[in-house]
């Protein structure tokens, strides 16, 4: 069996079905994010409308819903992504470990240290493998090249990527296949700790073979991470998430148990959009 | 029916594949129910074509077995169902299996039939299994009547009716017991007979597990081995809930 084969089977085998017992309940989790009342507008459109939810820790919990249903603007609340447009605005509370992030005292880069961000499309620096996972390190004046060096071979492994670049680590990111740099900017992402993981899509332009390694990553990393993944791709997050929310024009329709949502959904509304009925 | 919203779905081409799934079953149904209908009606008349007929017929339903099993393999291989569609396709991959266990029952008392026949009726007429036969055929009518117009507390009538049979293939066995002692020349016979009530008793316990499947069709619900009481309650909160 080589590698590929190894990694597909074992992303399906214990992927699907352990840390998986449906016995999942929400009151049995510890909580790191804490949703209140949450209402947000981009200039007079309401984007999203009162939602609360609970994210636990150390899960995976996917956001699904149709486009333009607000579930790519809620990851972004959760490391402040959206200060960045100016007409946006936000009511309602937001607590990482029980502290309001949107407190005028939050230092919003440390705050997007401890949430992690990963896109759609691969986004590495113009820099060598070895820069892009050192480089956030560098910014917290770490100068030490072992302890660089230690950090970015664990990273590397963590994201299963080591053996594919450990050669080649002076070579340029952009050279990596899509895949590649996927795992990349995951093992930047989590070179500096965080304790959240947000990802955006973060398979949706690969192939299928590099989306079970993503999958299976995801699986490995919620050992350490709280892991929130938005997708298009129902499969998808019926294979990588313990729990799942379904969203749609910016409430929050259903959240719960993810194979309790896809086997047998408390709302018609879920109900019609992941058996791709209309409503 | 209309509780599944069958024909929702934003691929046209989905909607008939679940819809031509359904329909093979309730075909099945139709054939099973007929041949055991027939394997009494051969039993009451003594008549060994209509028997000979049964035995013929269960090639058929094995076919449509497999022809299902195909069909639902498809449909999960290239549409991924979830939720209602996926319990749909997963109640009728079991409720076939039972379906096709009643036919060869069905078969294998047109074959015990056949054998009767050949000697002479005896003064009861069998009517003893004619009666626990129209009984279990009772049922499995109720259960795939359910289970096509999706009325998950047919269960609780059928787990009830299931309790009643057994009790009358107890009393039957007993009958039969006595026969065998009173004169050793009849056991041969009533053997025959008593392996009839015996696949009268397994039709009755096939069609409560379609009921079952009826209940987690509908309703998501795994009540297998439950009791009348602990399904109706379970139904009747869920309504209270809605």
């Amino acid at each position: 069996m080589n590698e590929q084969q190894q990694s597909l089977t074992h992303g399906m085998g214990a992927g699907m079905f352990e840390g998986r017992k449906s016995t999942l309940s929400l009151s049995r989790e510890d909580i790191t994010i804490q949703v209140k009342d949450l209402n947000l507008f981009y200039g007079k459109d309401q984007a999203l409308k009162n939602v609360n939810l609970q994210i636990p820790s150390k899960r995976v919990t996917a956001f699904i819903g149709p486009s333009g249903c607000g579930k790519s603007t809620l990851l972004r609340c959760f490391n402040r992504m959206n200060d960045l447009i100016d007409i946006c605005r936000i009511e309602g509370a937001i607590e990482l470990e029980g502290r309001e992030i949107y407190d005028a005292s939050v230092d919003v880069p440390e705050l997007r240290r401890r949430v992690g961000m990963v896109f759609q499309k691969p986004n590495p620096f113009p820099k060598s493998i070895y820069e892009n996972i050192a480089y956030g390190l560098r910014l917290q004046g770490v100068k030490s090249r072992r302890k660089l060096d230690q950090v970015v071979e664990q990273a590397l492994r963590r994201a299963a990527l080591w053996d594919e670049v450990k050669d080649r680590l002076g070579d340029n990111a952009l050279g990596l296949s899509g895949g590649q740099q996927q795992r990349l900017v995951i093992a930047r992402a989590i070179a500096i700790e965080p304790e959240v993981l947000l990802l955006d899509e973060p398979a949706s332009a690969l192939d299928p073979i590099s989306t079970a390694k993503i999958e299976e990553l995801i699986y490995e990393l919620k050992e350490e991470y709280t892991i929130m993944i938005v997708t298009h791709n129902m499969q998808q997050a019926a294979r990588v998430s313990d729990y799942t929310a379904y969203m749609y024009m910016g409430e929050m329709i259903e959240f719960g148990d993810t194979v309790k949502v896809f086997t047998n959904p408390s709302q018609k509304a879920t109900e019609d959009y992941i058996t791709g009925r209309y409503g | 029916m209309d509780k599944l919203y069958l024909d929702r779905h934003i691929s046209g081409q989905f909607n008939k594949e679940l819809e031509e799934l359904r329909n093979k079953v309730m075909t099945m149904g139709g054939m099973v129910e007929e041949m055991v209908g027939n394997a009494l009606k051969a039993l009451e008349d003594y008549d060994s074509e209509l028997a000979a007929a049964v035995v013929e017929a269960d090639q058929q339903v094995n076919e449509l077995e497999k022809d299902i099993d195909e069909h639902a393999n498809l449909i999960i291989a290239r549409r991924q169902p979830a939720a209602s569609d996926l319990r749909l396709v997963i109640s009728i991959i079991k409720t076939i299996t039972d379906l096709e266990r009643v036919g060869d029952e069905a078969e294998h008392i047109g074959r015990l039939v056949i054998r009767l026949t050949e000697a002479d009726r005896p003064s009861s007429h069998y009517r003893e299994l004619i009666g626990l036969g129209s009984h279990v055929r009772t049922m499995l009518q109720n259960a795939l009547d359910g289970f096509a117009r999706l009325v998950p507390e047919t269960a609780v009538y059928l787990v009830r009716e299931d309790k009643k049979v057994d009790q009358e293939y107890e009393s039957i066995l007993r009958q039969y017991y006595s026969y065998m002692v009173e004169d050793p020349r009849n056991i041969r016979r009533v053997l025959d007979a008593i392996w009839i009530a015996r696949s009268l008793e397994r039709i009755g316990d096939h069609a409560k597990n379609i009921g079952e499947y009826t209940i987690y069709l509908v309703e998501g619900k795994d009540m297998r081995h439950a009791s009348p009481e602990e399904m109706e309650s379970q139904l009747s909160e869920d309504s209270d809930g809605s």
